[in-house]
């Protein structure tokens, strides 16, 4: 790699944003919508991007569309930047450094893909890459279910914490029925790390493979801050996806993540305060 | 011939291989400094720690150009307190491990250096010369002999082991800062920080890209100037250097030496390079100096200082 991979204006890098206009944003559900670009951004399922509002900041983002030319992200509307991205409209311009991270390796055999909130974003383009296995999102009420009517995803089970839409309760309530019935498979996993870890404890007392995608406070994203580890490991070079067997060494994994100060903190108290 | 032998040794503290991790790089946590350790550096350099917690500059924190990278990162660090906490079990690392340590006046550095000192660190490094960041360094005036003199004296009274000054090449007359650091009681000199600071703005979006809309340039346009620093520093002190600025190669790790530097500092390059950097870099001195029948890195420090003095 070098300095300046390109210097054009359509090829994208790692180290530079490259600005895309907004082509067509699609309402998603009531606080959620899809930003989509024009190009050609080589990406597979689990990698993300730091999608950039000039004068703003700068956030990661999973590619939750992605074909021939076009690619597009969802965001909920959550804090000051998805806010200011929220109001942004068709032919608005926005930098896009990526991709970066580590993908999902997609594994033979049966799959499970189990997606929390905006998390489901996340596992869409696994979605469209798979073909197969089980989706499973839990959402907090029927006003946020993900991609209800996408293709793909018609057998999707939704739970909601309130029942609102299908069944009431926490996307890994029927983990286990759902072995007895189907034995064997991979888990692919996004979403609030209690729930990731709720899934990983169900993985690990089946010894089943799984795969999560963590999140944790990004900056610089090529490896150089420091800011997103989690132990060792950092989040934007040797993640976001790591695998059951690395979750297992993480003494971080559902417990600490570090605030934008690197301040670490019990992972609920920095699920609140990051947004 | 016999083997090549990398290490070195700054005021007392031995060094496996003159490679050190430069300050801001990955000193986040213990865990992270670890694994640099297992990739093969010498010494290792915390992130540096502030008397508060700061959480730095918005993203984007660092921008890539043709010679290098611009940085703003604004110095976010968790402070004392949880600094204390998290760097801890310091002997398990297996490297040194460098304190860096900034203030926003010569009673911040005081209460830092005093939390610290005594956790285990091989060293404290005082910098004086962050391009970036209101308060600290160059954006409060911090690289001058003056203020030099004045944070080496004052924390050389409360801490009892070795104490590096990193300056900046922004700065006039470097060696003049280096003696006053000298003087003052310091140990050693870091050289360089970054340099500018810089500003890289992307035409299409009409904005500079840095959050903080400039930042610090490392990388390859920084390594001339770096050695230049080096050189001049080495002219004037006694006090060993560590060479720091935009060293990739194992060439590049000869010529700071060769200019006056003990051990090298890395940074920028572990983002083109990866962690592999540290191992390269060695490799690449060791096939260097065995092929110009060199077999210590103490035959090369300064060598490339007059031949003929008058």
């Amino acid at each position: 790699m070098s300095y300046t991979p390109n210097d054009s204006e359509s090829t994208f890098n790692v180290l530079q944003p490259t600005i895309v206009r907004i082509d067509r944003i699609v309402d998603e559900s009531k606080t959620t919508k899809s930003f989509f670009f024009n190009g050609n951004i080589e990406y597979e399922p689990g990698q993300f991007i730091m999608l950039w509002i000039p004068g703003l900041d700068e956030k990661p983002f999973s590619i939750s569309y992605h074909g021939k030319n076009f690619f597009g992200i969802t965001a909920a509307c959550k804090g000051r930047f998805t806010r200011k991205l929220h109001q942004m409209s068709v032919g608005d311009i926005l930098g896009v450094r990526g991709p970066l991270g580590r993908p999902f390796t997609i594994q033979k055999g049966n799959a499970c893909l189990i997606g929390g909130g905006v998390g489901m974003a996340s596992l869409a383009t696994l979605v469209d890459r798979l073909k197969r296995g089980m989706i499973i999102q839990g959402a907090k009420t029927a006003s946020d279910v993900l991609f209800r009517d996408r293709t793909g995803f018609s057998g999707m089970t939704v739970y909601t914490e309130d029942g609102s839409a299908g069944e009431i309760g926490l996307p890994t309530k029927n983990l286990e029925t759902i072995y007895k019935q189907f034995g064997v498979m991979t888990l692919y996993v996004c979403g609030p790390e209690p729930m990731t870890h709720a899934v990983f404890e169900f993985a690990r007392r089946h010894g089943l493979p799984m795969q999560a995608s963590l999140e944790r406070y990004m900056k610089c994203g090529i490896g150089l801050c420091g800011q997103c580890s989690c132990d060792g490991l950092r989040m934007c070079l040797e993640g976001p996806v790591v695998d059951r067997e690395t979750l297992e060494t993480l003494s971080d994994f559902g417990r600490f993540a570090r605030l934008k100060d690197g301040r670490k903190v019990a992972i609920e108290e920095y699920l609140q305060v990051r947004t | 011939m016999a083997a090549v032998d990398l290490s070195t040794e700054l005021c007392g503290i031995k060094l496996r291989n003159p490679t050190v991790l430069a300050s801001g790089i990955l000193g986040t946590s213990n865990a992270l400094l670890q694994m640099v350790a297992g990739a093969g550096v010498g010494a290792v350099t915390t992130k540096s720690i502030s008397l508060d917690p700061m959480p730095g500059h918005n993203n984007p924190i660092t921008v890539g150009f043709e010679a290098g990278l611009l940085n703003a990162v604004g110095y976010s660090n968790p402070g004392l307190h949880a600094a204390i906490e998290e760097f801890k079990n310091l002997e398990g690392m297996g490297v040194p491990v460098i304190a860096s340590v900034i203030g926003r006046g010569v009673g911040e550095f005081i209460k830092v250096v005093e939390g610290l000192w005594s956790q285990g660190f091989a060293a404290i490094e005082i910098s004086l010369s962050c391009p970036h960041t209101p308060g600290f360094g160059m954006m409060a005036g911090q690289s001058n002999p003056h203020y030099t003199r004045q944070v080496v004296a004052a924390v050389r009274r409360v801490t009892s082991i070795p104490i590096f000054v990193k300056l900046s090449p922004e700065t006039p007359d470097i060696a003049k800062v280096a003696v006053a650091a000298e003087e003052a009681g310091a140990d050693g000199i870091t050289a360089v920080n970054t340099m500018g600071p810089g500003m890289v703005i992307n035409i299409e979006a009409r904005q500079p890209v840095l959050g903080f809309k400039m930042g610090g340039v490392s990388g390859p346009a920084l390594r001339p100037i770096a050695v230049r620093c080096v050189y001049e520093i080495y002219k004037a002190v006694r006090i060993p250097i560590i060479g720091t600025g935009g060293v990739s190669t194992g060439r590049h790790a000869i010529e700071m030496l060769m200019a006056g530097a003990t051990a090298v500092g890395i940074g920028t390059a572990v983002c083109i390079s990866g962690l592999d950097v540290f191992s390269a870099v060695c490799r690449e001195m060791e096939e260097w100096m065995e092929a110009n029948n060199v077999s210590s890195v103490q035959e090369l420090i300064g060598t490339a200082h007059e031949l003929y003095p008058e």
